[in-house]
């Protein structure tokens, strides 16, 4: 894994300084420890951090093909290299390293920009064709791996792996853009191309763009698609669990290609406890694999990793997390993160990948995306329950059965009618393209009550929703609710938090690369044409899933209520830490985002011990707050240089 | 073809047994006293026959006559005119 940067002076010949170049790619080291290379042409200049894994001798970076018209740096890995440079090498190209990076040079003039769609793999590519004066950006089907861009007035066009890298290019002044903390607050991610910085954009998953003297266009080259609601082709169950374990199998196996060993992530739910069996079963007998543990028993899964790591019986090692190292840590996650975030769940990954690190290991695999291309989310059963609800709005008892989402409900029977018109909210509206999740988003979107009247003023809903129209693909209204639902999971949520804030930036943080078999593209292309009711069966999630895989798991696995991966909030920030000081009243008064009058009454909330139950809503308030406020400390005070030198 | 009997016996027993080898399923048996399912249970189950044979059960309809039990269930769909 790797960090990429680069600056294109579009519209002159001004020569790119390598010393900026070289500013930029240093704040990328921890995304690529092990090198340093680049490439400066006149008014162009590309630049790599490396993280070896593959072809550890060779593949340095930038990589050319045979005539040096081509030059490419590139953040990831193309996992089926071995074949395509076979079929390259057949067609006359000449290879010079034995890396993957080599391949998109060669496919690049084989297939032109056609080439992105015969990579299996995750990647955020910077390609320079210097015959056409062309800089090409491509990122990866699902957002694996980011890349994010800034055109300047003057035709400068400067790109990187993380936003820090842009933000020290001399002519770029880092703001942050309420029309980003807007969409997020709301939706929990932005829309691509927004970020959260004004001025600094994101290259939308599954596509690339085109940067010359002519102008900027992006391109798609794939997307998800799932067939019409009633047009699925009527198949036993053991058709699809047949062909699911060859295809997660093959996805598996092309992920261990490496120079270096690969480890595992176990947390004791389904999806990972899946990947490390086949890896096991098939690989490796000395898999070594890691977990994440919580000394607050309520999000602690040690006993289903234990009973795991007894079955399949792995080298283990195990790290906890406590209120105290979240705490101290989030100020970490949010420097690598670089957004605002309503939970604190990356801090705990964030450990976690250190732990990886401190025990030699460079790569694992996990096992995200099972849950969005398998249907294991609890939003896609409370999607479920309420459409059910809605068939008969009057009924007393459907609404019953969101007591098997959300137990708490079940605890003060008084509540009942409260939760129910919390749910009710717009319950017969099924034929809305974003029914499953307005609820979460009405939710979310209470949070802004906390911003100051000069930012409340700047937020509007309709022009999240106006961006999400836009942004969407206008084929879901065809699609299954179950599917709508879905997607909405896969291109929102998956590349704008799970992949990204909770994925690649805290493995990246400590120098670790992910590899995610279920997100193969021929694993989700094969899941998408799966019927929904073998997806969710009922309300049994990853049906699929658990009959496809259960003779390699053990039976408590298999059939274990699945538990949403979470972690402690509030207790995190009432504490002696970088991040819990982000929430003093004069800090909160100094950056202007928030009204301290409210966040007091927040505050005191989480102060008071007469109140035991916290709600969700009040919890992801202050983790928004908090991670704002640490945006602005790390990347907009002056403190930013300061932050940054200290984590070299 | 699946039967209507081998559809909701399937379902209750990936839903609710899950595979608890102690637990016989009988046609006749009672659902909720043997303790396989409970009330969010059954609704679990209306949910599953709703979508699966294109019916809308009336809350006035979700009584153990007509849905404790699998011979319950199959006698109910099949007043609803489902074979």
């Amino acid at each position: 894994m790797c960090g990429i940067a680069g600056i294109y002076h579009t519209n002159s010949k001004r020569p790119v300084e390598k010393s900026v170049l070289d500013k930029m790619a240093s704040t990328l080291t921890h995304r690529g420890p092990d090198e340093n290379g680049c490439y400066v042409n006149n008014n162009t200049g590309i630049a790599h951090t490396r993280l070896s894994i593959i072809d550890l001798s060779g593949g340095s970076q930038p990589i050319f093909n045979e005539d040096k018209n081509l030059c490419v740096v590139f953040n990831g890995e193309i996992f089926n290299y071995i074949e395509l440079k076979d079929f390259l090498e057949k067609k006359g190209h000449k290879f010079r390293t034995h890396s993957d990076t080599e391949v998109i040079v060669h496919a690049y003039e084989e297939y032109g920009k056609d080439c992105f769609k015969h990579f299996n793999g995750q990647f955020a590519i910077a390609l320079w064709n210097e015959r056409e004066k062309e800089l090409i950006l491509a990122r990866d089907r699902v957002g694996i791996r980011p890349v994010y861009y800034s055109s300047l007035p003057d035709g400068t066009f400067v790109f990187a792996s993380e936003v820090k890298a842009i933000l020290k290019y001399p002519g770029i002044v880092p703001e942050i853009d309420p029309a980003g903390l807007n969409q997020v607050f709301t939706l929990w991610v932005n829309i691509p191309p927004k970020t959260v910085f004004k001025g600094v954009h994101e290259l939308a998953p599954g596509s690339f763009m085109s940067v010359s003297s002519k102008g900027i266009s992006t391109n798609t080259f794939w997307k998800m698609q799932f067939p019409d609601a009633n047009d699925y082709e009527d198949k036993p169950l053991s058709f699809y669990t047949g062909k699911l374990k060859e295809a997660l199998y093959d996805a598996t196996t092309i992920r261990l290609r490496a120079d270096v060993p690969v480890a595992a992530y176990l947390s004791g739910g389904l999806d990972s406890s899946i990947i490390t069996s086949l890896v096991k079963k098939y690989h490796n007998n000395d898999l070594i694999t890691f977990s994440v543990a919580f000394s607050d028993g309520k999000f602690d899964e040690r006993k289903f990793q234990n009973d795991m790591v007894k079955y399949i019986n792995t080298d283990h090692r195990v790290i906890e997390a406590t209120y105290d190292n979240i705490g101290s840590e989030f100020s970490n996650v949010v420097w690598y993160s670089e957004k605002p975030m309503i939970r604190t769940a990356p801090a705990p990954l964030y450990l976690l990948s250190g732990l990886v690190r401190d025990n030699g290991i460079k790569v694992v695999l996990t096992g995200e995306g099972a849950d969005e291309f398998f249907g294991g989310y609890n939003i896609f059963k409370e999607d479920k329950i309420r459409r059910f609800w809605a068939r008969i709005p009057g009924s007393k008892k459907r609404p019953g059965l969101l007591k098997t989402l959300y137990p708490y409900i079940t605890r003060e029977p008084k509540m009942e009618r409260f939760w129910q018109s919390f749910f009710k909210k717009g319950l017969t509206d099924t034929g809305n393209k974003y029914y499953s999740h307005l609820i979460r988003w009405n939710n979310t979107s209470q949070i802004k009550q906390f911003f100051s009247s000069r930012y409340k003023e700047r937020f509007s809903e309709d022009a999240v929703f106006q961006e999400l129209d836009n942004y969407i693909d206008p084929d879901i209204d065809r699609w299954h609710p179950f599917c709508k639902a879905q997607y909405l999971e896969a291109r929102l949520f998956l590349p704008g938090y799970l992949l990204s804030t909770q994925g690649d930036r805290m493995m990246m943080g400590n120098s670790i690369e992910g590899r995610f078999p279920f997100l193969d593209h021929n694993v989700i292309e094969f899941a998408n044409t799966i019927p929904p009711e073998y997806k969710m069966y009922g309300l049994n999630e990853k049906y699929i899933l658990k009959k496809a895989f259960n003779d390699i798991l053990p039976d408590p696995v298999v059939y274990r209520p699945k538990q949403p991966y979470r972690a402690p909030i509030n207790q995190c920030f009432m504490r002696d830490n970088l991040a819990s000081s982000m929430i003093n009243e004069e800090i909160i008064k100094k950056y202007g985002y928030f009204e301290f009058d409210n966040i007091r009454l927040l505050l005191n909330k989480f102060r008071n011990p007469d109140i035991k139950n916290i709600s969700e809503r009040d919890d992801m308030s202050i983790v928004g707050v908090v991670s704002t406020q640490l945006l602005h400390h790390h990347f907009i005070e002056d403190t930013f240089n300061e932050y940054h030198n200290f984590h070299k | 073809m699946e039967t209507v009997q081998e559809v909701i016996t399937n379902f209750i027993k990936e839903n609710f047994i899950m595979g608890r080898s102690e637990i016989n399923l009988a046609p006749d048996q009672s659902l909720l006293e043997s303790g396989i399912i409970d009330s969010t249970g059954v609704l679990e189950l209306v949910m599953f026959i709703e979508e699966k044979y294109s019916v809308t059960i009336d809350d006035e309809e979700l009584i153990p006559e007509n849905l404790d039990g699998i011979n319950n269930i199959v006698n109910f769909l099949k007043n609803k005119g489902i074979n």
